[in-house]
């Protein structure tokens, strides 16, 4: 569940959650996010950059700068699904490993 | 300026109670015994995947009709320490030859087993298929919950 923490925790900070309602409107960049937020502006990248890594928000460049959007449904979401993908996948594998074992285990001892 | 950062790769580990050549064994050789049959490409029913157990084998799936279809290659092949495969389907579970990402895979002998640590990287390379997505995760079986959490706190 270490994705799910990291977008949980992502989105426990409220510049956070205020960055993101920034966005909610539709992309902008820094400079313009950070207007009416109490914090400086290389905090706000800052903050971007976390929203980033959870795969919340992403960013492209128009020009010299640097816009960015949020991307509710995208990367963080594709990677929550990957995540309990090979959770999934991972416990099924233990399960056939250890299983395969014993059959080995048993043949020995006969 | 920020083009380095990268969304954080999909890591995952377990403790299996076998050597690692067994597991090892198990997860490439032995990968129909524990991929999730929901998980198939093609049309018909899923039979199983294979991993050519080579650098630059092929990994497919093979389904009960006969058909085959790709679902991605092997990069590495160091049993029983290391194998990494390269992952080109989409969010859709679609093949596409210019997706590339890589899940990585190490088996460390630990106490009376093995421990293994997947890691699935370079996911931002899924980046425009990311739209897709939205229909598989709120499909069943996806993860509505995370989404409706998100959405949530965007709506405050």
């Amino acid at each position: 569940m270490a994705n799910t923490a990291r977008l949980i925790s992502a989105l426990a900070d409220p510049t956070r959650r205020a960055v993101l309602e920034k966005l909610k409107d539709g992309p902008r960049p820094v400079g313009e996010i950070a207007q009416g937020l109490p914090v400086t502006r290389p905090a706000v990248s800052q903050h971007l950059k976390v929203l980033k890594e959870a795969g919340l928000v992403s960013d492209r460049s128009v020009g010299t700068r640097r816009i960015y959007y949020i991307d509710p449904k995208g990367l963080g979401a594709m990677r929550a699904w990957l995540d309990q993908f090979w959770g999934t996948a991972l416990d099924s594998f233990k399960l056939a490993a250890e299983a395969e074992a014993e059959k080995f285990k048993k043949k020995d001892g006969e | 300026m920020n083009t380095q950062i990268r969304p954080a790769p999909v890591r995952r580990s377990i403790f299996v109670k076998v050597p690692p050549d067994r597991a090892f064994d198990v997860f490439t050789n032995g990968i129909g015994q524990w991929w999730p049959k929901t998980h198939k490409i093609g049309p018909a029913d899923l039979d199983r995947p294979i991993i050519e157990p080579r650098e630059g084998g092929r990994w497919y799936e093979r389904d009960v009709d006969g058909s085959e279809c790709e679902i991605g290659k092997v990069a590495a092949w160091d049993p029983p320490a290391r194998v990494v495969l390269i992952w080109q389907l989409t969010p859709e579970f679609t093949y596409d030859p210019n997706l590339i990402t890589e899940v990585e895979v190490l088996f460390t002998p630990e106490g009376d087993g093995t421990r293994v640590d997947l890691e699935h990287r370079d996911l931002e390379r899924m980046g425009d298929k990311a739209d897709a997505m939205r229909e598989t995760v709120s499909g069943p079986g996806g993860w509505p919950a995370l989404l409706q959490l998100f959405a949530d706190e965007a709506a405050k």
